[in-house]
């Protein structure tokens, strides 16, 4: 049983926001349940700060030994800042997904967004299911 | 597995499943003014024989000739243990060998080549190869704008015309294009004018090594310049001449490809070939190619695998850098071999004598009247340029009856806008009393 923690968002591509101490700046991961489809990470393409995207677009990749898969904004924003030490050590996304494997933090420009993402009961019946 | 080829009532039952009367029927995309009705009219057989005896009277119609063109691939001698191994059939026949279970040779062999590229270049990671120095040239390009994710491309006017069209093919499909740098009077990269085309919209410069013309290019400060704009170094080097230059990669080139043909393949009229390619550690995931990686088995032995596949389309689709999905490993197979027979000191002598005789030519060729050396000023290692008064072509058919290939005309390459003359290469094939001929046949 992957790990879907309660107080978090989740899209149905399997990423997660998390709250940041910043109103409307969220940190964005994938979830456990992802990292235990993919197997060890590799390498995590991440955009530079300063990227923008709108929801559901393509911000990165992440790469297991045999598959790449396409990393999607879970919101429309900028992206403020990227987590560094996936560089040096890609397996923290496997290791500790929602905490020091986080990805990106986005300032969402349309908070609203948020409701649209799925609750951590919705995205456990989509994985489930 | 034996092969068991379709019956009639095969074909009959496939077409009729996807409702199609005749195989023809599958190719109506095709206009029917293109399509033959079978073939046509052929001459009768002939017997293995008679067959012998056509093919050897077309052979006998060639002329041997003393080889003094270049302009990137050379005559150099491949001694006869390289074929001798490499037509051994396990390499031979084999085909796409890489599946590590069974294929520990091969894969090693290609981790050797990788290992010799990078100590060539001195850079970090080499990949199996591409096709040739050309297309290797083009995929730098193209990575290049990856790793930078910026558009334009610009290329030394003194870089080889094929190289130089190939990149604009694949550029072209890009919606990118290749801006040319010019030269100064010395034959070099005349770097005001490479400053005032760099902007922050350039992915690469692309300088030849020695280039085009055999000038030795400073390549530090191009680094430099090319650094500060955010743009990648490329460099096209001759890759016996880096047995004697300070390596691309030492200098500052984020990218060095060449053409390996010097290395155990012999000219063939123009190929097959091999093209190396090598870059710095921190753009590995964005090469081209096959790479070869070490690694360990269960038992703690070293053992070999194709490595970061990741990059390669047939997983990364549309996202990968490059759509290559091979290498050129038998004439890879050849060029390690070779290499490993030369090691770095028998390499080096290659380089040297290739070079003293192209240095005795140029003694021999000063004073002689209507010739005069392109870039007389400027340093070359085994190739340097000519210009003549008198017709190239001519000198060269003056060649011809005297058995000699006096070189390389410049004038097959208007876009260079260089005076008419010949493009002269040396290799450690070429005797005294060969280039002695050469000077005479350039003397008239």
């Amino acid at each position: 049983m992957s790990e879907i923690p309660d107080g978090l968002k989740y899209t149905e591509e399997h990423e997660y926001v998390r709250d940041t101490d910043t109103e409307n700046e969220f940190f964005v991961g994938v979830t456990d349940y992802a990292q235990g489809e993919l197997g060890d990470v590799v390498f995590v393409e991440l955009p530079a700060v300063g990227d923008t995207f709108g929801r559901m677009d393509v911000f990165g990749t992440i790469e297991a030994v045999k598959a790449v898969s396409d990393l999607f904004s879970p919101l429309t924003g900028e992206i403020v800042g990227i987590n560094e030490a996936l560089a040096e050590d890609p397996a923290l996304v496997n290791s500790d997904p929602y905490g020091e494997g986080w990805m990106v933090r986005i300032r969402a420009t349309d908070p609203s967004e948020i409701d649209g993402l799925l609750s951590a009961a919705d995205y456990a019946e989509h994985v489930d299911a | 597995m034996s092969f068991v080829p379709h019956s009639d009532a095969d074909r009959r039952d496939m077409l009729a499943r996807i409702g199609v009367s005749s195989i023809r029927e599958l190719y109506s995309d095709i206009p029917g003014s293109l399509v033959r009705d079978g073939l046509p009219e052929m001459p009768d057989a002939l017997s293995e024989w008679e067959t012998v005896k056509a093919i050897q009277e077309l052979a006998d119609r060639n002329h041997s000739l003393i080889c003094f063109a270049g302009a990137g691939q050379y005559d150099h001698f491949v001694p006869a243990a390289v074929d001798h191994l490499v037509r051994r059939s396990e390499f031979y026949t084999a085909y796409t060998p890489y599946q590590p279970e069974v294929s520990q040779g091969t894969l090693q062999v290609i981790y050797e080549f990788q290992t010799m590229v990078c100590e060539l270049t001195g850079l970090d990671v080499a990949n199996a190869s591409m096709y040739d120095g050309p297309s290797a040239a083009a995929e730098a390009a193209v990575m290049a704008r990856a790793v930078t994710r910026r558009d334009r491309v610009l290329a030394a006017a003194s870089l080889h015309p094929h190289y130089r069209k190939v990149t604009e093919t694949y550029l072209h499909g890009q919606g990118s294009e290749l801006q040319t740098v010019p030269i100064d009077e010395r034959g070099l990269v005349d770097r005001d004018a490479l400053a005032e085309a760099l902007g922050d919209d350039v992915a690469c410069v692309i300088v030849q090594y020695p280039n085009f013309f055999g000038v030795i290019e400073e390549l530090e400060p191009l680094a430099e310049i090319v650094a500060e704009a955010g743009a990648l170094l490329v460099v096209a080097a001759d890759p016996v001449a880096l047995a004697l230059l300070r390596p691309p990669g030492v200098c500052g080139a984020d990218i060095v490809i060449a053409e390996g043909q010097p290395f155990g393949n012999p000219l063939s009229f123009g190929g097959p070939v091999v093209g190396l390619f090598a870059a710095k550690q921190k753009y590995v995931r964005k090469m081209p190619g096959r790479i070869v990686g070490a690694t360990e088995d269960v038992e703690g032995r070293r053992g070999y695998v194709l490595t970061l596949q990741t990059r390669e389309q047939q997983i990364r689709r549309d996202k990968a850098t490059s759509n290559i999905c091979t290498n050129q490993g038998l004439n890879a197979l050849a060029a390690t071999i070779h290499l490993a027979l030369l090691g770095r000191h028998g390499l080096r002598k290659v380089a040297e004598v290739s070079t003293q005789n192209a240095h005795y030519a140029r003694s021999r060729l000063e004073g002689i009247a209507g010739v005069e050396l392109l870039y007389p000023d400027s340093p070359f290692v085994r190739e340097f340029a000519i210009r003549t008064e008198e017709n190239s072509r001519a000198i060269l058919e003056r060649g011809f009856s005297a058995g000699v290939l006096a070189g390389v005309s410049l004038s097959r390459f208007p876009a260079l806008g260089a005076p008419d003359g010949l493009l002269l290469a040396f290799t450690e094939k070429r005797s005294r009393e060969e280039i002695d001929r050469l000077v005479e046949v350039i003397a008239g």
